[in-house]
């Protein structure tokens, strides 16, 4: 595949695999802070051919992990009592809220529907007046835009049947809350390539500054990945932290000012509830005061009842790499990706579930 | 006489489960139709035959028997339709045991207000389909359903064949060494169908690999015989779901390698757009062989002389190693487990 090959070159990587082991002196620990990423070092392998001193710690950059549980049960809640249809990208389904997740809803028989766009959710919306139609906006900022353009299409076509249930998230503010951490042992961070392209890449400057840790906004595929970890130890060995582009081919320093200006429109910057990180300040968005109409929190009352985690999910201490998640009692014993104690352990992104898959290979071929 | 009592009671104690009600993904054949399966709510129908859990049964006198059931949506879909896929699936369950297919029942169960030209091109694709695999249908059924009770049209076929006498299929012929070669490019059915589904449509020119496999499994057994030790159709779950249950039940560790996976550049473009493992996709058109390493290159060139397998590769082989454990050597030389699904598989979020 054009532009994708280029990127997966195993001569490439082998070569980059040999500049990283060459220049690395000391042990480091670099969070890549996207799923994508996590997702990506999995799939293709990468983590088994880095040198030992390189630890990579999974990040909080996976929308479906983070998404608290009270959220999960509102959006349940949606779809059970207020009999909406309840849209949602495909892996939130999986997630468990509280006591069922939106997949076992569905079985039940609620209208849960599965959209790659939230357009399609307007659309939706348009041809059922007579109901009414939910997104549930989960993620990053790089979903955020579309899921605001569709609250702006929805006003424009004067829809009163449509809202969106947000648990839309930020990236720096999580970051800054994983460095406050004083048992996490983060020394270095790839940024999310995606996120840097709608935010572009000045909001990483204070941070690099402010923790000393050097920050690459970095790529997914192999290539991407190994060039990004490469300039991060780089920094690392020679005593710098500044804030590198390694994926300049997508990302330019000032984002995607045109999806900057629809968020700005549409949203406010507010607290947030991290599942498993807990309430981090001025870390998410919420619709603007105009849009309330558009709300779903606003619009439908939450379920009664407190959402309450396992107490045996030590998700947290995992989404900011205090432990590894084979190192908690329940990995793959309680917790697996059929019966998953916490999001972790459900998205391909999830830490959990990412070591699940690699961690049989490293015991079991050794 | 005391167990001979119990077991024609009728009124069996249900098995305990994890589990309350069915979904989706008990039928997705991944972990949960495994675990279903294994569940222990099947062994009220326990012998034999069925024990062996193969795509069909393997009855006396050389007989091949098995039945399928189709629930696809949309029924039109790019390169075929429901009718076609209902022969050709049962035909492959067949060709999988090593017999060549010669009747099937053909049942319909129709949604009221199913227009009868759409029905009639149905029939028309059957009657295609079978005369392309040199089958015939010899009894059926048809049964109307109110409206909102069924998805326009499930189809059930059972089919009929007999055993190829130099067939020796079993999965306990498989040792360390064997190679496994897959017929062609993977993941084409799936994708195409998720390229009309509501909600997902894109525009591609992806079509189905709906296609009878019978002909050259029976070429394949009848050049190489014993050589040829298991078969299965990769349909639910994909590759990776029939990889990980071979391995399972052999006790046999499986090493497969993505760069030598064959698949249609738009099916791996399309993949990559919606967040799929083409692994875990399913195929309509094509088949894993399981044979013997010291025939495993002649095989090869023997099927990629096929019109239905001329992308057949070599993708792996078996190994004693981690036992019960699929793993893909990537193409940039990592490595990873292939595991089974819990359920089907859901487009990622970004």
């Amino acid at each position: 595949m054009k532009f994708l090959s280029e990127y997966r070159d195993p001569e490439l990587v082998r070569e980059y695999i040999r500049e990283i082991g060459k220049i690395t002196t000391r042990d480091w620990a670099i969070m890549e802070v996207c799923g994508g990423q996590t997702h990506s070092l999995v799939k293709n392998g990468i983590l088994g051919l880095l040198p030992p001193q390189i630890r990579m710690i999974h990040g909080p950059g996976c929308p479906v992990c983070v998404t608290p549980l009270h959220l999960i049960d509102h959006a349940i809640h949606l779809a059970e009592k207020e009999r909406a249809i309840l849209c949602s990208f495909g892996d939130m389904l999986r997630v468990p809220g509280s006591e069922k997740s939106l997949l076992q809803a569905k079985a039940e028989g609620a209208d849960v529907r599965i959209l790659y766009s939230p357009l399609e959710a307007v659309s939706l919306a348009k041809e059922n007046p007579t109901r009414q139609v939910v997104f549930f906006a989960v993620g990053f900022e790089t979903t955020a835009p579309a899921n605001g353009l569709s609250v702006v299409h929805a006003a424009e076509l004067g829809l009163s049947n449509y809202s969106i249930l947000t648990s839309h998230v930020l990236v720096p503010p999580a970051m800054e809350a994983v460095l406050d951490d004083e048992e996490a042992s983060i020394q270095g961070f790839l940024a999310a390539g995606h996120v840097c392209t709608v935010m572009g890449t000045a909001e990483y400057g204070p941070i690099a500054a402010k923790y000393k840790v050097p920050i690459v906004v970095t790529g997914f595929e192999p290539v991407d990945l190994l060039q990004g970890i490469l300039m991060t130890v780089r920094q690392l060995e020679e005593g710098r932290y500044e804030v590198e582009n390694q994926y300049s081919r997508v990302v330019r320093p000032e984002g995607n000012p045109g999806a900057r200006k629809v968020l700005e429109r549409v949203f406010e910057v507010k607290d947030r509830d991290w599942r498993g990180l807990g309430t981090i300040p001025m870390s998410g968005y919420e619709l603007r005061e105009e849009y309330a109409a558009f709300d779903a929190k606003r619009k439908f009352e939450a379920p009664e009842g407190k959402a309450e985690e396992s107490s045996l999910c030590m998700a947290g201490q995992v989404l900011k790499g205090i432990i590894k998640p084979q190192e908690c009692p329940q990995f793959g014993k309680a917790c697996t990706p059929s019966n998953p104690l916490g999001a972790p352990m459900v998205s391909s992104e999830g830490a959990c579930a990412a070591y699940y898959h690699f961690y049989h290979v490293m015991e079991e071929t050794k | 006489m005391e167990t001979n009592k119990k077991s024609l009671h009728w009124e069996c104690p249900m098995p305990e489960l994890d589990f309350d009600v069915i979904t989706l993904g008990h039928g997705s054949g991944g972990l949960l139709t495994n675990k279903l399966l294994d569940s222990g709510v099947f062994d009220l129908l326990s012998n034999e035959y069925l024990d062996k859990r193969h795509d069909g049964a393997f009855l006396p006198g050389g007989l091949a028997f098995t039945t399928d059931s189709f629930v696809v949506s949309p029924i039109f879909f790019p390169g075929g339709n429901i009718g076609e896929l209902a022969i050709n699936g049962t035909v492959n369950d067949l060709a999988m045991c090593g017999a060549v297919p010669k009747f099937l029942s053909l049942s319909f169960i129709i949604e009221e207000g199913l227009p009868v030209t759409r029905f009639w091109d149905i029939l028309v694709s059957i009657r295609n389909a079978c005369a392309t695999a040199g089958v015939v249908v010899v009894t059926g059924d048809t049964k109307v359903v109110e409206r909102g009770k069924g998805d326009q049209i499930f189809i059930n076929t059972t089919g009929i064949g007999y055993t190829h006498p130099k067939a020796k299929i079993d999965s306990r012929r498989i040792g360390a060494g064997d190679k496994i070669i897959l017929s062609g490019n993977l993941a084409a059915h799936g994708v195409a169908i998720l390229s009309v589904r509501e909600g997902l449509a894109f525009e591609s020119d992806i079509l189905s690999d709906t296609r009878a496999l019978n002909r050259p499994v029976e070429a394949l057994i009848e050049r190489f015989g014993e050589g040829v030790k298991l078969l299965r159709d990769p349909t639910r779950g994909g590759v990776a779901t029939a990889l990980n249950e071979i391995a399972r039940d052999t006790r046999l560790g499986t090493e497969i390698r993505e760069d030598q996976l064959p698949i249609a550049e738009q099916v791996a473009g399309a993949c990559e757009i919606l967040g799929l493992d083409p692994l875990y996709v399913a195929n309509e058109g094509i088949f894993l062989a399981w044979v013997d390493a010291s025939i495993a290159d002649e095989c090869l060139a023997f099927l990629r002389q096929t019109d239905e397998c001329a992308e057949a590769a070599c993708i792996g082989e078996m190994v004693e190693e981690h036992p019960g454990k699929v793993i893909l050597q990537s193409s940039i030389g990592g490595r990873r487990v292939v595991n089974m699904l819990p359920g089907e598989q859901l487009p990622r979020i970004c």
